[in-house]
């Protein structure tokens, strides 16, 4: 378990590397074993792990934005309460990687900072903007579809608490999915202009969902020592790949078409797909996306607008430990 | 400004089905009122509890995981505390 209160700060000699030890710990991931908090663990493993839930972490957070954007202005009260419980579902999902990302060593406050500070990664997909309601349905059925994707084998990682967390996600994810595609359904059986509608979302969401899975194989830094770590169990490519596989027959059932035209099926019924342009992923990733300034601008808003509710609440709190010792000594 | 760090707590929860208190997660508040409120709205949004306990961090005091070969091999080599030690012969059927 996770028992110290690691956001109190101490002093750190926790890491004196050793080859043994690193040979145990290799040892430990090799026969499938769990790390723990408290864990020795290689001080590498720790960083690509920090890096790894908090950028996670940031990203369900931010990620609150684009559909919050339209829950003033779902098109029923169904469609409202499910957005508003998804966007709650998001925004807890943020707190469990956060909580899973501090047990190495991290506070949570030291984690937002930096990403308030621009100097933390989000997923790219969060920079691009909803502009209908089919944007809505579009994410619950892409964005969220290529999450569960990516976070199913996240289940057997090797770090306890992030594993554990995962689990606790991927059961809330399958309700996002399901709704989104719900929208799609019926848009897609709705009026010739609501089936336009839908299209339009799929085409601005199609080659940003694909670049969720990441940089293609030859090219991704983190991968070999991930993979080695039993951090990551699949490759960018073999997701993406499944992703796809499992999307097409979907997009067909709404008779909406994919804006890839060169797609084509293979003899071993994999859909292959054209080049994604990495360039672009690149330049959001940079910062220059569509809404990059604005995510960041409104995620520091809404923090300094609470600065005061964690204010009152400290000094409240402060004040009854100090009511409690006087009343103690009398 | 760098935000002040509000202290952590654990939270265990019961579910339904009778079982004891089981850690789910961890979450940081001002204090165990708001605390108790967090865990409900964080871990208990599908009905997954009937019970929850809040309990500051730093009160838990846990066993050393370098020490793990010390503090639990005293079980490890009595394998007389488990039933399929002891021999009962098949005549006398199940016991
Ligand atoms: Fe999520
Ligand atoms: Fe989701």
């Amino acid at each position: 378990m996770y028992t110290q209160a690691l956001n109190s700060s101490d002093g750190d000699e926790r890491h004196v590397e050793d080859a043994e030890r690193a040979a145990q710990f290799q040892a430990r991931i090799d026969a499938d074993e769990r790390i723990e908090p408290n864990d020795w663990m290689p001080a590498a493993y720790r960083k690509t792990l920090t890096r790894q839930i908090s950028q996670h972490a940031h990203s369900e957070i931010v990620g609150m934005l684009p559909e919050g954007n339209w829950i003033t202005r779902a098109p029923s009260l169904r469609r409202k309460a499910a957005l508003l419980a998804k966007v709650q579902d998001e925004c807890g999902h943020g707190l469990y990687l956060y909580a899973a990302a501090e047990t190495l060593g991290t506070s949570r406050e030291e984690l937002v900072d930096l990403m308030l500070a621009g100097k933390a990664k989000y997923s790219s997909i969060f920079n691009y903007p909803t502009l209908t309601w089919a944007d809505i349905g579009t994410i619950g059925w892409l964005v969220d579809g290529a999450a569960i994707m990516n976070q199913i084998p996240l289940c057997r990682c090797s770090y306890g608490p992030y594993a554990r967390a995962m689990i606790r996600v991927c059961k809330e994810e399958s309700f996002h999915q399901r709704q989104g595609f719900e929208i799609m359904v019926t848009l897609c059986r709705g009026t010739e202009e609501q089936k336009a509608m839908a299209q339009d979302a799929l085409n601005r969401w199609w080659w940003p969902v694909l670049m969720m899975f990441g940089p293609p194989d030859q090219a991704s830094q983190h991968s070999d020592t991930s993979t080695k770590w039993k951090i990551k169990r699949f490759s960018n490519d073999e997701l993406r790949q499944k992703f796809v596989d499992a999307t097409v027959p979907q997009a067909q059932f709404l008779g909406l078409s994919i804006p890839d035209p060169g797609m084509k099926q293979n003899e071993a019924g994999n859909w292959e797909y054209s080049a994604i342009d990495w360039d672009e992923f690149k330049q959001v990733l940079a910062g220059n996306g569509p809404c990059n300034r604005d995510r960041l601008a409104a995620r520091r808003k809404a923090h300094d607008d609470g600065a005061w509710v964690r204010d009152a609440a400290l000094a409240y709190a402060e004040k009854r430990r100090q009511r409690a010792t006087l009343q103690a000594a009398e | 400004m760098a935000t002040p760090n509000i202290p952590l707590w654990e939270v265990f929860i019961r579910s339904r089905n009778g079982l004891a208190h089981k850690h789910v997660g961890s979450l940081h508040a001002t204090d165990a009122t708001l605390a108790l409120q967090a865990a409900r709205d964080i871990y208990t949004r599908r009905g997954e509890g009937i019970s929850i306990w809040v309990v500051p961090s730093n009160a838990i005091t846990a066993s050393d995981p370098s020490e793990k070969g010390m503090m639990f091999e005293p079980a490890e080599s009595k394998i007389y505390r488990h039933p399929t030690f002891y021999d009962v012969p098949d005549e006398v059927g199940h016991m």
